[in-house]
């Protein structure tokens, strides 16, 4: 009798696309690590790839003389309300990214992103702190 | 309370990967405005120039002040300010939240640069407790040692110490880096949340007590390991951090990082996994 060939489909799984992506089936190293999932909207402690800096980060960094992301090392894209969004930590409040910005599909590039985003809210004259400001400024 | 769906069509967020389950409830529905214009700095700030530089001599003035006169100078478009004659007063420097390079001639007394959010600090002497205590941004250097409660509650931005430090460095940390050059003291990163701690010499007993997140680097003895703190072995990215940040701490830049050891949340204090979702969402 004839044996049947049993040949298995090789399915290519694309590292970049999974890495960094909470709540899929592979566990990122640190959930692995610790054995649990991570319970926060991103992984915390992702350290931020330098080379996928945007123009404007750039820019940001050499205007106040820092020598790297400084502070938004630790800012990362989350989501709110099932929608891509970052914390801003001076409003309290999760700032939700619009439905016409494309996002990569990649954390790191995620993260640059929310940061470049994160800060020109910050310092726009729209921010909901700027009437804060004006009414209970005291010096 | 929010409720909790299961609908089958993906969100962008969902399909991205980012998350499984689907929340609503309560937002403040703040939206990004993708042409928002270029600024880098707050209203109400200065926009200054570090090449324009002066001296003040706070010899004769109390914190609040050499503070109102620090704000006076930058809204002179003043970007480098050298303070003579600090003589380790208390609260000098705080609330700062401009681009600025400030110098301090001299030591700090307690709660020194505390609340700052973006200027690059050094302090040729030594400081009193809690200094740079609720820091947001910038870059603090100081040359010698510091008392307890080193970078107490900070949010972000980074913490130099070149020599050793007090006890409770790290306390309750938000966020942002702080790296020791010397020794540290007892209960180092005590009930910290996320950032990380970096230790190149020594440090005390409890390292890390009640740890929720973040990452602690140690390069000599551990005195003992806090409650729910755990070793963890050191990745590539940690060393290539590793080396980055010290040479921008301006110390240990021929430190043998890989030999470090890297300390982290052991979690079992950890409560999260039997949060419902909707909980989840506001713990962060």
């Amino acid at each position: 009798m004839a044996k049947k060939k049993n040949k298995k489909k090789k399915v290519k799984v694309s590292a970049k696309e999974v890495k960094g992506q909470l709540g899929k089936k592979k566990e990122s190293a640190r959930e692995k690590m610790i054995g649990q999932t991570i319970g926060y909207r991103y992984d915390v402690n992702l350290l931020p790839d330098y080379k996928r800096l945007t123009p404007f980060l750039k820019k940001y960094i050499e205007h106040m003389g820092w020598d790297d992301l400084n502070w938004l090392e630790d800012v990362h894209m989350g989501y709110e309300e099932d929608r891509p969004a970052v914390f801003d930590r001076n409003a309290n409040g999760w700032v939700t990214i619009p439905k016409k910005i494309k996002l990569p599909n990649n954390q790191q590039d995620r993260d640059m992103i929310a940061r470049e985003l994160l800060v020109k809210f910050q310092m726009s004259p729209n921010h909901p702190l700027v009437d804060l400001k004006k009414a209970y400024r005291k010096f | 309370m929010a409720n909790l769906k299961t609908a089958e069509k993906k969100t962008k967020a969902q399909s991205m990967g980012m998350h499984t389950e689907t929340l609503t409830g309560k937002t403040q529905q703040k939206f990004f405005n993708p042409d928002e214009a270029e600024n880098f700095f707050y209203w109400g700030t200065f926009d200054v120039d570090f090449n324009k530089r002066t001296n003040l001599d706070v010899k004769d003035l109390d914190c609040k002040q050499a503070n109102g006169k620090i704000d006076e100078l930058m809204s002179q478009g003043y970007g480098t300010i050298v303070i003579k004659n600090p003589q380790g007063k208390h609260s000098l420097g705080v609330g700062i939240l401009n681009k600025l390079n400030l110098i301090f001639e001299g030591s700090l007394g307690y709660f020194g640069v505390g609340s700052i959010d973006g200027p690059i600090v050094r302090v040729n002497g030594r400081v009193g407790w809690s200094c740079a205590e609720n820091m947001m941004a910038g870059k603090v250097v100081i040359e010698k040692n510091a008392g307890s409660c080193f970078g107490a509650a900070i949010r972000g931005g980074d913490l130099i110490c070149k020599g050793s430090v007090g006890a409770r460095t790290g306390i309750d940390q938000k966020g942002g880096t702080i790296i020791i050059g010397g020794d540290a003291g007892a209960f180092t990163g005590f009930m910290m949340q996320r950032g990380r701690i970096v230790i190149l010499g020594d440090v005390g007993i409890n390292l890390g007590d009640s740890m929720y997140d973040g990452t602690i680097y140690v390069g000599g003895k551990i005195g003992s390991f806090g409650s729910d703190a755990v070793e963890s072995p050191m990745t590539k990215d940690d060393i290539d951090w590793l080396k980055r940040k010290l040479k921008v701490a301006e110390i240990g830049e021929n430190f043998d990082v890989s030999k470090m050891t890297k300390v982290v949340a052991g979690k079992k204090l950890w409560n999260y996994d039997a949060l419902e979702p909707t909980e989840k969402k506001g713990a962060i």
